[in-house]
């Protein structure tokens, strides 16, 4: 008998002998509060920071002024293709070892912990958000919901090969409990916030 | 972990350092308090555990048919599923992915399963480079230690022995402490490792049935930058990571960060549900051992773990005699219950390593009744024999003295006789309670005899 | 009403003023009180030692001694508690089982049943109180810092009215002393640490006396204490709130 049968001829005879009701999850994430404001507190409060653009130009005004414009920048907005690279998608994602920021874009931010969900279809490659050493993210103000219980009711069924929810830049205080941002993926994280 | 000390006798060795025994309890009491400020930011929270705990409930109670409808899923996204039976089959498995793939050189990002089935050792033995990428984990490969806690693996560590460890291995500069300092040089040392490994292992924090997919949480980004640039990735899980539907993530993500160390959420959130065009994904579902808990009525519930560490930040006696004192893969009270169920005799110990204050209990969030399952399993241990003889003799002849109030009686004023007349034998190094403590005082009458004269029924007696 | 007086048998043996203090305590607020002479103990030690097996002489003797009472009243959490959850007779399981629901902690027994909210008396000293855990948390004496509910404390209620009584905040609200039953001598070094923290807390309060509704934690505290050469004196809630009745 292979391990898998084995296994779960095993299981089913261990398990309780009836099923359990799951339960409801529709009363949970009802608590109002404002929910821009507890975005932007919470990520603050994380490491990350924000911004609040009208549009993309205002952006790419903030990227010139803030940012090393010399270092190698790549996007998956086209909009942004003043300051960035638009066409790196098929390359080995090795090559992108070098690349100083990565902006993108996500579906929707989540307040309670100002969480990002992008999937592979915003990220051009799935490595993009991580191997970079700086990210920023841009999000629409009216696409924030309130916790996660929301935030699950709109992937719902999405189709996606990848995704994640990205909340603050990379950290660990692994040594001695003292914080420190930057571990492996970014070491800052920028949000626009658009209108 | 390849220590032979009882709990007690390792949590005795701790004890000897009182300086470090209060870095290592006040730094995790401080980890508790930090849950406990996230907690109190959710007014729903105790509602949330409910439902976690309802959710694992279910899991539990139709298991077989999450994981049939999650293989057939996963596969569907062209990921590759493999069953192991046990460690050894576990290591075996990964074993031949790397040999498959004619590589042996891996990056490997936080898995206490693997650390239960010990496939670094294994696969060292086979010739395989493992580098373990999260800081924590790579601190302690370094020192060739066991991590001691399941999700703060090097808590045991100050900052002075991250860098002398890291200027031994790493090259960095003697004597500087800094985290900020220490944290870049991993960086650097890591980022090269996840550039070039083409084989990248992580573990699973969520298992979903209805998507074949899995989610793997990290702060640091590292179980992404080793996936997401390896060719091979291989997730390996214990079969009771499962839950039903994507939509139960939203319970467990608010759960989960804010348990474990009082953050709203981990960095990343990673869903892993196709491979990358060209490159693998495989999943190893394991049992080793939790099919068997899992007929065990009493201690089925030890199933529902989520691995957030709240149970160890909360406990006094861990956080004043370290994980390593546990000889156990995973430490601490969830490690107390699950552990007996792998090696009966090896960890018997470690049921007793408690007050049962019910602590742990009250801080997971999936409401496993951990208190009550260590009382539980101490009986199952004294039943198959894992108790000291001594013991059993003692507990037997106290069980005679208080059975019968005679025999109380006269062993109860005995015993108060010796300690006044007598208290040498009775104060002295033989005596573990005198170790630290003075004895109570003798009073010169028990209560029952204090009662027999001025008690209720002695007065209407007098009166009569 | 006939109330059963349960006393611990270490009580019984070693701190007598307490099995009085309760004694007298509850006479004063109206209740029939009796000690059946032929109690001896509930069997904890031995059941939270992995020998529940050992217990049946013990639940045996507590069913004959306790059987003809209304109420059983304990001045001890843990006691309470292993009574309230493993009391047994496979001969007689459903009086067990009434009985089981008959058992109350004193502090409790005085809010919710005798619904006595306050105590007034004098107790001018700087105290500081000792949550003990199967109390606390097994039977829900006080709200327990885990939790994200509104708080509440049948036992600091009951001290609420005792004038002059300066109750401490500690910061470590509800952390175990460490006795752990026979946990106290098999794992002697973490158990007198954490009687140490314990202490050690109080002490940064300048607490004068520390109580609770345990004397088992207070026995341990108090051995601690007394090597250390300590001037906090032990005192268990009975013996307060009865002094000043």
């Amino acid at each position: 008998m292979s391990s898998r049968a084995s296994i779960l001829e095993k299981i089913k005879e261990n398990q309780p002998a009836s099923v359990t009701e799951l339960p409801i999850l529709s009363t949970l994430g009802l608590e109002a509060f404002d929910v821009l404001e507890k975005y932007k507190t919470v990520l603050q409060g994380i490491g990350g920071d924000f911004v609040e653009v009208k549009d993309y130009d205002s952006v790419i005004d903030f990227v010139k002024k803030n940012y090393a414009t010399n270092k190698r920048m790549i996007t998956t907005i086209p909009a942004l293709a003043e300051i960035a690279e638009t066409d790196w998608f098929n390359d080995d994602p090795h090559t992108l070892e070098n690349v100083e920021l990565t902006l993108v874009e996500a579906h929707f931010g989540v307040a309670e912990n100002s969480a990002l969900w992008v999937t592979d279809a915003l990220l051009g490659q799935r490595v993009a958000p991580f191997i970079t050493q700086y990210l920023a993210i841009i999000v629409h103000k009216k696409d924030i919901v309130a916790t996660m219980h929301q935030a699950y009711d709109r992937i719902r069924n999405q189709e996606y090969g990848f995704g994640t929810f990205i909340a603050g830049p990379s950290k660990t205080a692994d040594i001695e409990q003292s914080l420190v941002l930057g571990a492996h993926g970014a070491r800052g994280l920028i949000v626009f916030l658009m209108e | 972990m390849k220590n032979n000390l009882e709990h007690s006798e390792a949590a005795a060795i701790f004890n000897k350092d009182v300086k470090r025994v209060d870095w290592h309890d006040e730094t995790l009491w401080f980890v508790r308090e930090k849950r406990d400020k996230a907690a109190h930011q959710i007014p729903e929270w105790e509602l949330l555990r409910e439902t976690a705990s309802q959710i694992k409930n279910n899991v539990l109670s139709n298991i077989h048919d999450y994981l049939v409808e999650f293989e057939s899923n996963a596969l569907k996204n062209g990921i590759i599923v493999h069953w192991a039976a046990n460690a050894d089959e576990h290591n075996k498995i990964v074993h031949s992915i790397m040999e498959k793939h004619g590589v042996n050189q891996m990056v490997k990002s936080k898995s206490m399963l693997t650390e239960e089935c010990h496939l670094n050792e294994y696969l060292s033995e086979k010739g395989i480079d493992v580098i373990d990428s999260d800081l924590g984990e790579r601190i302690v490969q370094l020192r060739k230690e066991p991590p001691s806690h399941i999700v703060l693996p090097a808590i045991h560590l100050k900052k002075e022995d991250v860098s002398e460890t890291f200027h031994e291995h790493l090259g960095t500069e003697k004597g500087n402490n800094d985290p900020q300092y220490l944290t870049e040089a991993a960086r650097l040392h890591l980022r090269d490792t996840f550039l070039t490994r083409k084989v990248a292992l992580t573990g699973v924090n969520f298992a979903i049935a209805e998507t074949g997919e899995i989610v793997v949480c990290t702060n640091e980004g590292n179980a992404d930058m080793g996936a997401h640039l390896a060719d091979v990735h291989i997730a390996c899980m214990g079969f009771e990571k499962i839950i039903p539907q994507r939509k139960h993530l939203s319970v467990f993500l608010r759960l989960l960060a804010r348990s474990a160390t009082g953050q709203p959420i981990t960095t990343f959130s990673s869903h892993f549900k196709k491979p990358r065009d060209g490159k693998e994904i495989h999943i190893v579902i394991v049992d080793n051992g939790r099919s068997n808990q899992l007929g065990r009525e009493d201690f089925r519930n030890s199933l529902k773990c989520i691995r957030c560490g709240a149970c160890m930040n909360t406990c006094p006696v861990y956080r004043r005699s370290g994980g390593h004192s546990y000889h156990n893969a995973v430490a601490g009270p969830i490690g107390s219950i699950l552990a007996p169920n792998l090696d009966m005799s090896k960890n018997a110990d470690l049921p007793f390593a408690s007050t049962l204050c019910g602590s742990c209990t009250n801080v997971c969030p999936v409401k496993i009744d951990i208190h009550d399952q260590l009382y539980k399993w101490r009986q199952v241990l004294v039943k198959e024999g894992h108790s000291p003889l001594g013991k059993t003799i003692a507990m037997n002849g106290m069980a005679t003295v208080l059975a019968n109030p005679m025999v109380f009686d006269l062993a109860g004023k005995a015993g108060r006789f010796v300690m006044k007349n007598m208290p040498a034998l009775v104060n002295n190094s033989l005596n573990p309670w005198y170790k630290q403590r003075e004895m109570p005082a003798p009073p010169e009458e028990s209560f029952r005899e204090w009662y027999k004269k001025n008690g209720k029924e002695s007065k209407a007696k007098n009166n009569e | 009403m006939k109330i059963g007086l349960f006393i611990p048998c270490y009580v019984d043996q070693f701190y007598p003023k307490v099995a009085i203090a309760t004694y007298e305590l509850l006479q004063k607020l109206g209740c029939d009180v009796h000690f059946p002479m032929k109690q001896t103990c509930c069997g904890q030690p031995m059941a939270n030692s992995g020998y529940a097996h050992l217990t049946t002489g013990c639940d045996t003797n507590f069913i004959a001694n306790f059987a003809a009472f209304d109420y059983i009243v304990c001045p001890s959490g843990s006691c309470t508690l292993h009574v309230k959850e493993h009391l047994h007779d496979a001969n007689n399981e459903a009086l067990a089982s009434q009985m089981r629901k008959r058992v109350f902690e004193l502090t409790e027994f005085i809010t919710d049943v005798l619904k006595v909210e306050m105590i007034s008396g004098n107790f001018p000293h700087r105290v500081g109180l000792h949550q003990s855990c199967h109390g606390q948390r097994g039977l829900k004496l006080s709200q327990m810092t885990e939790l994200n509910a509104p708080f509440f404390s049948k036992p600091e209620q009951l001290l609420k009215g005792i004038k002059g009584l300066d109750l401490v905040s500690l910061h470590r609200k509800d952390e175990c002393c460490g006795f752990g039953g026979t946990f106290c001598v098999t794992e002697e070094a973490i158990s007198v640490k954490m009687g140490q923290d314990r202490i050690k807390d109080h002490e940064a309060q300048k607490v004068e006396y520390i109580t609770g509704f345990d004397m088992s934690c207070l026995m341990h505290l108090e051995g601690i204490l007394k090597r250390q050469k300590s001037s906090i004196k032990i005192i268990h809630i009975a013996e307060i709130l009865n002094a000043t009745v």
